[in-house]
């Protein structure tokens, strides 16, 4: 489990990420590959619910590394994401130490002298001791490495972006009192987006950008087996060419592989042998997070149904 | 290989993928870890590091598709070395035939070429140059990398308009040696005129190729420049007079100033929005240090979204313009708070409702079928909107009036519009019309622009779009 050498192949990548749980598609194990081979972060969009924070978990228990998460949230500035002093610590110092420093400065005869003697000591206060780490240099001071996650970074404002661009394209932050603290180990960053809003280009540029669309029907239900074992095929198909349908509707929000998940799980515990209009009906709600979209989605459920009953006996 | 990834690259900017020289740099990293053995991964991994946004993936994948698919343009000589056969020896051609048909390999086309040649008479390729030569001895490949090395020595990748189809194909045959080739062909007519009908034949085969694959390389590279010289064009047409086949193409060039104006002022600039200090939030931020004030904290000044309610006209030739003005606003969603649009010619009706449901065209049609056709009356259009919608103005709205201001000599009551700008922000009239027409014949303008904070001509996209921009930026 613990492996920190890259992954020899995308394949590597695929089977690792298997046996987290996160089945991963061709096209996610490449840029997870890629990322690691070319030390690049990766901006993963899609809509919510495909599972875009799940990579990031998977990929850091896999790797055994830590992973640190940093949310981001409208109004978030360097104080709360990148470093903060201890200002309290700093206050506290300079009061114990009065005395000591009255020692230092006694044999200054001018407040000239005493203030050149203050400089010999540097900046005592602002040193490394002072500093808070907050997650993103946390990231960078971790000496194993670790899976960097910066969730939801269209949430934030346009200015944070700019930010992060220091530490998304040389893995390393610069703080004016310090100097740059480069990265021990550099992370693996990714970064996720609902494309709430568009995202700078500069950021862009420096990442790989893999975009996660819902799954196909396949990949869908090697999902759904994975994360839950006790569905038998026959509900499994059935649920997944049922869910497939329902996206194919004009719904305000299309239902993704976590609602599929968790609507697995429901139907598993319903004691469900296979899908019919009953229970169907009953669960929507699991799927559908809108009244109007639930409203919309009942006339075509006993069609959908069928479709899907009819997808087991030839698929 | 290098020099095809540097092709390829030029092909994706032609596929208006925005490759920097960063993310190719990325690229040719990310191969040289790849290789090129599996095609499915390296379209995947252009994917991943080339292309940034759902559309460009799109883009990108169609190119590289088209871009690996590339040099298999179809056998230039096999059917014409049949004929040729056929002319010169009718007992041969049944085997070449064969041979050509069965497997349509380069091999079968060699050996119908070796056992027709001594019956032909004469040696091949005797005192001829290399490129006779080579088309003589039918090798496909061969003649294919021909053109590939002659296409690069040409700089092929260069081209960008189908005018210059012509030079390149003239280019790249000059390279091969078209020159040589065609002394050797007036030599060969006097001398063995049948080989001289199959060169002749092979040689057009030749042209062809030569062809395809310039017009293949229009397809890849060329997209982008002509695309640019195209909406330069359209972006300068007056709206009013634009072709039909053009609506469609003016719409997806209207969405695009659209998404650019979104780009541009969606964003929030907060250091603009900072205003006094907030006492109390400070103070309770510094409670852990005694109230020493570390950080500060700021009121933020309320900044407006603007409002528009827009007037537009929909009689006669000011009705285009109005119909792409109306698809413009009423995609600056993020931009812009709210927006109510009216329309008039007789008379006036509130139109957003529709605008927002229908698509522009179905929307469009809708709203001329209502109000269109009719010949305009401004004043009674503004006595409409007056009497219903007057309260829609607050002192945060821009109205604009898009319109040629001519009224039919019927009464203009500028005053309606005087008590419009009095309620609002600002009034922006939008003519069509040049500034020399304005106040000749049954225009208004004159009298309606003493009331107007703005007038300004907008007849191209061009104009439209930079109207709409100052529009916005006055509440920035």
């Amino acid at each position: 489990m613990a492996e920190h050498r890259p992954a020899a192949s995308i394949a590597a990548v695929e089977s690792g990420l298997a046996a987290q749980g996160y089945i991963a598609s061709r096209q996610i194990a490449t840029a997870v590959y890629l990322a690691q081979q070319i030390e690049k972060p990766i901006l993963v969009e899609g809509p919510a619910g495909v599972g875009k924070t799940e990579l990031a978990k998977a990929i850091a228990h896999w790797r055994g590394q830590k992973l640190i998460r940093l949310q981001c949230y409208e109004g978030l500035d360097e104080a709360k994401a990148l470093y903060e002093w201890k200002y309290a610590k700093q206050l506290l110092y300079t009061q114990i130490l009065k005395d000591k420093l009255g020692e230092v400065l006694g044999g200054a005869e001018t407040l000239h002298e005493a203030l050149a003697q203050l400089h010999d000591f540097g900046d005592v206060f602002f040193s490394k001791e002072f500093v808070e780490p907050r997650p993103l240099l946390q990231a960078l001071e971790q000496p194993a490495g670790c899976v960097l996650l910066i969730d939801e970074i269209d949430k934030s404002d346009a200015e944070f972006e700019s930010l992060l661009l220091e530490i998304v394209s040389d893995f390393q932050v610069t703080i004016p009192e310090l100097g740059t603290v480069s990265a021990v180990a550099p992370p693996t960053v990714i970064l996720t987006s609902n494309s709430e809003r568009d995202l700078g280009d500069a950021l862009k540029r420096r990442c790989l950008h893999l975009h996660i669309g819902f799954p196909e029907q396949r990949l869908e239900e090697r999902i759904v087996e994975s994360r839950v074992p006790g569905i038998s095929q026959t509900l499994r198909r059935q649920m997944v060419a049922f869910i497939h349908e329902l996206r194919t509707l004009d719904l305000k929000k299309l239902p993704s592989v976590s609602e599929t998940i968790d609507w697995a799980r429901v139907l598993v515990l319903l004691q469900a042998a296979e899908l019919d209009h009953e229970i169907v009906k009953d669960t929507l709600n699991v799927l559908l997070k809108y009244e109007t979209d639930i409203e919309a989605a009942l006339p075509q459920v006993s069609t959908f149904v069928a479709k899907a009953a009819r997808q087991n006996v030839f698929g | 290989m290098r020099e095809n990834l540097h092709r390829f690259f030029r092909a994706a900017r032609g596929a208006g993928v925005r490759v920097s020289p960063a993310e190719s740099i990325d690229a040719m990293r990310a191969v040289s870890k790849i290789g090129f053995n599996d095609r499915q991964i390296l379209r995947d991994t252009f994917l991943v590091t080339l292309a940034k946004t759902q559309e460009e993936k799109r883009a990108l994948g169609d190119c590289f598709d088209l871009f690996f698919s590339q040099p298999e343009p179809p056998p230039p000589s096999a059917p014409d070395n049949d004929n040729a056969d056929e002319d010169g020896e009718a007992g041969e051609s049944g085997q070449a035939n064969g041979g050509g048909g069965g497997g349509e390999a380069p091999d079968g086309a060699d050996a119908s070429e070796r056992e027709a040649s001594p019956t032909a008479g004469g040696q091949p390729g005797e005192g001829l140059g290399p490129l006779a030569q080579m088309l003589l001895r039918q090798d496909r490949n061969e003649i294919q990398a021909a053109i590939a090395s002659a296409a690069n020595a040409a700089s092929l990748s260069d081209i960008r308009y189908f005018t210059q189809r012509g030079i390149f194909s003239g280019r790249i045959l000059e390279q091969m040696g078209i020159g040589r080739l065609r002394d050797d062909l007036d030599n060969l007519t006097a001398t063995n005129p049948s080989q001289a009908e199959r060169l002749q034949a092979a040689t057009d085969g030749l042209r062809d190729a030569v062809r395809e694959t310039v017009a293949q390389a229009l397809l890849l590279y060329g997209r982008e420049e002509a695309e640019n010289l195209r909406n330069e064009i359209l972006r300068n047409a007056p709206l009013s007079r634009i072709e039909p086949r053009q609506v469609e193409e003016m719409r997806a060039l209207i969405r695009r100033i659209a998404r650019r104006l979104r780009e541009r002022y969606s964003k929030p600039r907060k250091r603009q929005r900072r205003g006094h200090l907030d006492v109390r939030r400070t103070l309770r931020r510094n409670a852990a240090w005694g109230s020493i004030p570390f950080l500060t904290a700021w009121k933020r000044k309320h900044r407006d979204r603007p409002k528009i309610v827009a007037l537009c006209d929909v009689s006669g030739s000011v009705a285009r313009v109005s119909d792409f003005f109306l698809l413009l606003i009423h995609s600056l969603h993020e931009v812009v708070d709210d927006v109510r649009s009216f329309a008039f010619s007789g008379h006036l009706i509130e139109v957003s409702d529709i605008l927002e449901k229908k698509s522009p065209e179905a929307a469009m049609a809708e709203i001329m079928s209502k109000v269109g056709f009719g010949s305009s009356d401004y004043g009674s259009s503004l006595a409409d909107f007056e009497d219903e919608w007057m309260n829609a103005i607050t002192p945060q709205t821009t109205v604009i009036v898009l319109g040629d201001a001519r009224s039919n000599n019927l009464d203009p009551r500028a005053d309606i519009l005087r008590r419009i700008a009095e309620r609002s922000k600002r009034v922006v009239w939008l003519n069509p019309e040049g500034r020399m027409a304005w106040g000749f014949g049954d225009s208004e303008m004159p009298r309606y622009a003493t009331f107007c904070s703005v007038v300004r001509q907008c007849a191209t996209a061009k104009q439209l779009e930079r109207a709409v921009s100052d529009i916005v930026a006055t509440y920035q």
